[in-house]
């Protein structure tokens, strides 16, 4: 069954008629020709297609599209340009923290969004004192950002990008 | 030339050129070229492990509104050449392993596709199969190589009175589970065939593309400027491109589109082989080495011989008057093994490095001293000078950057709390190759750049970068004069990038060119001048033993309680001869040495013998290292000067990061514990059944 429905991606409104199971990532991929998002498993395993969705890091792949009519989703490609970067997409260039870059787009949309979580005083696995806010140390960044595999190894480099934005 | 050039580009800290475009999601990828209207390809695959597919009732299938073909070996598409069973895709109703291509399904939709391939009923009929590597395997044969079997000395005779070690390690099945799945999407148009494929030799695809389907080679186009990453298991073509290729014949004037999902790569994408390795070291009461064996049992499969040299690095790492190797092969039902990341040294040091080691302990000399002792004046079974060897300085500086004077060798003294701590040493190699044979175009443009082109591949290396820097350097401009042209077939024929060489090949080929292009052009070309040509043969390159070397270090912390282990410091100190850009560089040796902590506490194919299933076909199953699981991971070099090696005095640095990193970490896990657990990964369970055993014969 084919449903219609409407997807702000990077800003734009982009209308579209989704089989019902088509999954936010392969609308974004296959449909809308939006491929920063990338697939590595299909399974909510690797993180590849993190996207911000309604400013909330979300694994696309594990997301049915016609469940978002209407929903705001942000890729790699909406948070900067090649020419304007955004400040987690500059400081993983300045720090190397990628080589083959298909987990990249994901690791950024999660890192803009861990950002935000830690920014509003979410608690991880790793922090000691709930009541006392959070400080981005690279434990809390290597905790938080385990949802984003990266078989390049890129990891100590990440942690030193993020580490540079950490609040 | 160059001494116009204030910073010079070979050597300089640049940041990858590509980046901006990988950070935004816009370097594209084999799957995502735009398309007019493709169909997509769903593999069928079997699931007995042994034996032949008897019918299939695709009816159902058929019906599926969307549905555009269902493809079985009846009616078989007939290929040119069937003579590598892996790529006779269809061709025959056989069954060698479970998960392998037994049909697929192309529709218009990726929704439609696998519902379609869940309606296809395929009839089985299973005979037995045996996916159990072991030593005593009755069909264990000695594989026909040239190298299978090294005797230098008198091995035996070394071991008599003082066989010091004599133990087994086992390795397991591994995979290289590169984040993009293999890819390739297929577009006929008259007698052409365009691929847009996850490779990491566009040539190479082309070449073996031709011969499986009868072409001549300039019929198969090939483009992949950016890969999601291959670690071997992309340097060869593998069944899906076939079955990509078949797809788009059966759509004509389509496009077909074909990435594995995360399972199908399991067992189509390859994988390194299981192995089991005695090792046995002989020395005196100094720590001199007096004999090594090194013998290894791996599996292949049934229908294929291949065979990794895991004992090579034996061969030259440490000097004994006597150093034997051999290698013996298990016929298994199992699927098509390749290359992984350093297919023979990451294996083979680990034992090597781990037995040296436990020579350490039992002779009460310091680990990194008694390597030293060892490190041999010239190759110790060639007899050949080493281009450079400087194992030792790695070792040395290592020692002091890590921290390692004043090490108290006795296992399980340090605990802080549950957590016992310990540190470990292992040294690494790893061959210099040169692969021949590759060409490079020059050519002088009218904006005043040089466009250099060559079919080398970037698969997450930093080539983009580095090779820019070097074609920089070779024609004496600065880098942004410099643009490259990488990744397709319509450009400069390339080798694969096998064993490290992508940097040292290409980059020797862009100085043979650049050099060329001066000798026709001079220092003042005109728009439009252009060279093609490759590198001159290296004299040295018969006359020298060239390797690279480095020295992992690890400190590991282990819960006593649950036997979990932490590794919160790694350092690598490498000798590499010159970097090209050590940013890039530093990344790789990191990368390397990730793969290595991963492949020794996390990484196990785990096969159900009673099956002869891969159990662990996802990445929740198949754990590789995710962020949390690494600690600092540091790695320097040392100033090398190699004049022997290329014109730019290069080694490779791809694979040398994950050798000997794993042993470094069981080194520090036996220092922590005093358990020697000699079966990767070094999981809790083997930790904990350990000290159940050692508290029972206390
Ligand atoms: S592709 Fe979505 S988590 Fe892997
Ligand atoms: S950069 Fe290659 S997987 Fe992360």
């Amino acid at each position: 069954m084919d449903i219609d429905i409407t997807l702000h991606v990077d800003g734009e409104p982009r209308s579209l008629s989704v089989d019902t199971r088509t999954t936010v990532l392969d609308a974004l991929r296959e449909q809308l020709g939006v491929t920063a998002p990338k697939k590595g498993c299909d399974h909510g395993q690797c993180g590849s297609c993190t996207c911000l969705v309604d400013g909330r890091r979300v694994t696309t792949c594990l997301s049915l599209a016609v469940a978002h009519d209407g929903a705001q989703i942000t890729t790699a490609a909406g948070l900067g340009s090649e020419r304007d970067l955004h400040a987690v997409q500059q400081a993983f260039v300045d720090h190397d923290g990628f080589q083959c870059g298909y987990c990249t787009p994901g690791q950024i949309c999660s890192a803009v969004g861990m950002l935000d979580e830690a920014r509003s005083g979410f608690a991880s696995y790793v922090t000691a004192d709930l009541t006392a806010g959070v400080v981005l140390d690279a434990d809390e960044i290597r905790e938080r950002m385990s949802g984003n595999l990266c078989r390049c190894g890129a990891y100590v480099n990440i942690v030193a990008a993020i580490g540079e934005l950490a609040p | 030339m160059s001494d116009a050039i204030a910073t010079r580009p070979l050597g300089a800290d640049v940041g990858r050129l590509d980046g901006p475009r990988k950070v935004t999601g816009a370097a594209i990828y084999a799957y995502e070229h735009p398309l007019t209207d493709p169909a997509y390809v769903f593999p069928l695959l079997s699931t007995a492990a042994r034996g032949r597919v008897v019918g299939i009732d695709a009816a159902e299938a058929q019906r599926l509104p969307g549905v555009l073909a269902v493809l079985t070996h009846e009616p078989a598409p007939k290929l040119a050449d069937t003579s590598n069973p892996e790529l006779a895709v269809l061709q025959s109703p056989a069954i060698h392993f479970r998960g392998q291509i037994v049909g697929a399904v192309v529709a218009e939709s990726l929704e439609i596709g696998a519902h379609a391939a869940a309606l296809v009923c395929i009839e089985e009929q299973a005979s037995e199969h045996d996916v159990v590597l072991r030593v005593d395997h009755p069909d264990v044969f000695k594989p026909d190589d040239d190298e299978t079997d090294t005797a230098h000395g008198d091995a035996e005779a070394g071991l008599c009175p003082a066989a010091t070690v004599d133990a087994t390690y086992t390795t397991p099945h591994q995979h290289q589970g590169a984040m993009e799945p293999h890819t390739s999407v297929a577009l006929w148009s008259d007698d052409t065939l365009r691929l847009y494929e996850s490779t990491q030799s566009v040539h190479g695809v082309r070449e073996t593309i031709a011969e499986v389907f009868g072409l001549r080679a300039e019929q198969v186009e090939v483009t992949a400027p950016f890969v999601g990453g291959g670690f071997g298991s992309k340097g060869e073509v593998h069944a899906n491109t076939v079955l990509a290729v078949m797809a788009a014949r059966a759509v004509p004037g389509r496009p077909v589109k074909l990435a594995l999902t995360r399972r199908q790569v399991f067992t189509l994408g390859s994988h390194r082989t299981p192995t089991i390795q005695r090792v046995r070291l002989g020395a005196d009461a100094s720590g001199g080495l007096l004999a090594i064996t090194h013998d290894v049992w791996a599996h292949t499969s049934r229908v294929q011989v291949y065979i990794d040299q895991i004992a090579a690095a034996t061969r030259m790492m440490y000097a004994a008057p006597s150093i034997a190797t051999t290698h013996r092969l298990a016929p298994l039902d199992v699927p098509f093994p390749s290359w992984m990341r350093a297919p023979s040294e990451a294996p083979g040091m680990y034992a090597l490095e781990c037995a040296i080691d436990e020579l350490a302990v039992a002779l009460r000399i310091d680990a990194i001293e008694l390597r030293i002792h060892n490190d041999p004046p010239a190759d110790p079974v060639s007899g050949k000078p080493w281009s450079s060897r400087n194992l030792v300085a790695c070792l040395r500086q290592g020692a002091e950057r890590f921290g390692w004077a004043g090490r108290d060798p006795a296992p399980r003294r340090r605990r802080d709390g549950r957590w016992l701590a310990g540190t470990g040493v292992a040294g690494s190699t790893y061959p210099v190759f040169h692969t021949p044979g590759s060409q490079a175009r020059v050519e002088f443009r009218a904006d005043g750049r040089y466009e250099v082109s060559i079919g080398a591949m970037d698969v997450g290396t930093g080539t983009w970068t580095s090779l820019a820097q070097v074609a920089a350097e070779a024609l004496g401009v600065p880098l942004e004069r410099v643009a490259l042209q990488i990744g397709d077939t319509a450009l400069p024929y390339s080798h694969v990038p096998g064993g490290s060489a992508g940097i040292t090949s290409w980059g020797a080929t862009l100085f043979g060119a650049a050099r060329a292009f001066r000798d026709r052009h001079g220092d003042d070309p005109a728009p439009g001048d252009a060279v093609t040509a490759g590198a001159p043969d290296n004299p040295a390159e018969d006359a020298y033993a060239m390797h690279a070397f480095g020295a992992h270090f690890a400190e590991v912390r282990v819960d006593a309680d649950t036997g979990e282990v932490r590794v919160p410091r790694m350092l690598g100190v490498f000798a590499i001869g010159r970097v090209v850009n050590p940013r890039t560089a530093r990344s790789q040796l990191i990368g390397g040495m990730t793969f290595g902590l991963s492949m020794a506490l996390h990484e196990e194919v785990v096969m159900d013998a009673a099956l002869g299933a891969i159990v662990t076909t996802d990445l929740a199953g198949y754990h590789i290292a995710a962020n949390a699981d690494v600690g600092d991971i540091d790695a320097a070099w040392i100033d090398e000067i190699d004049p022997h090696v290329n014109a730019m005095g290069t080694k490779g640095i791809g694979e040398l990061g994950i050798v000997g990193s794993a042993a470094a970490i069981a080194n520090a896990v036996f220092h922590a514990t005093g358990i020697r657990v000699r079966d990767l990964p070094i999981t809790p369970d083997k930790l904990l059944r350990a000290r159940v055993e050692l508290s029972a014969r206390a």
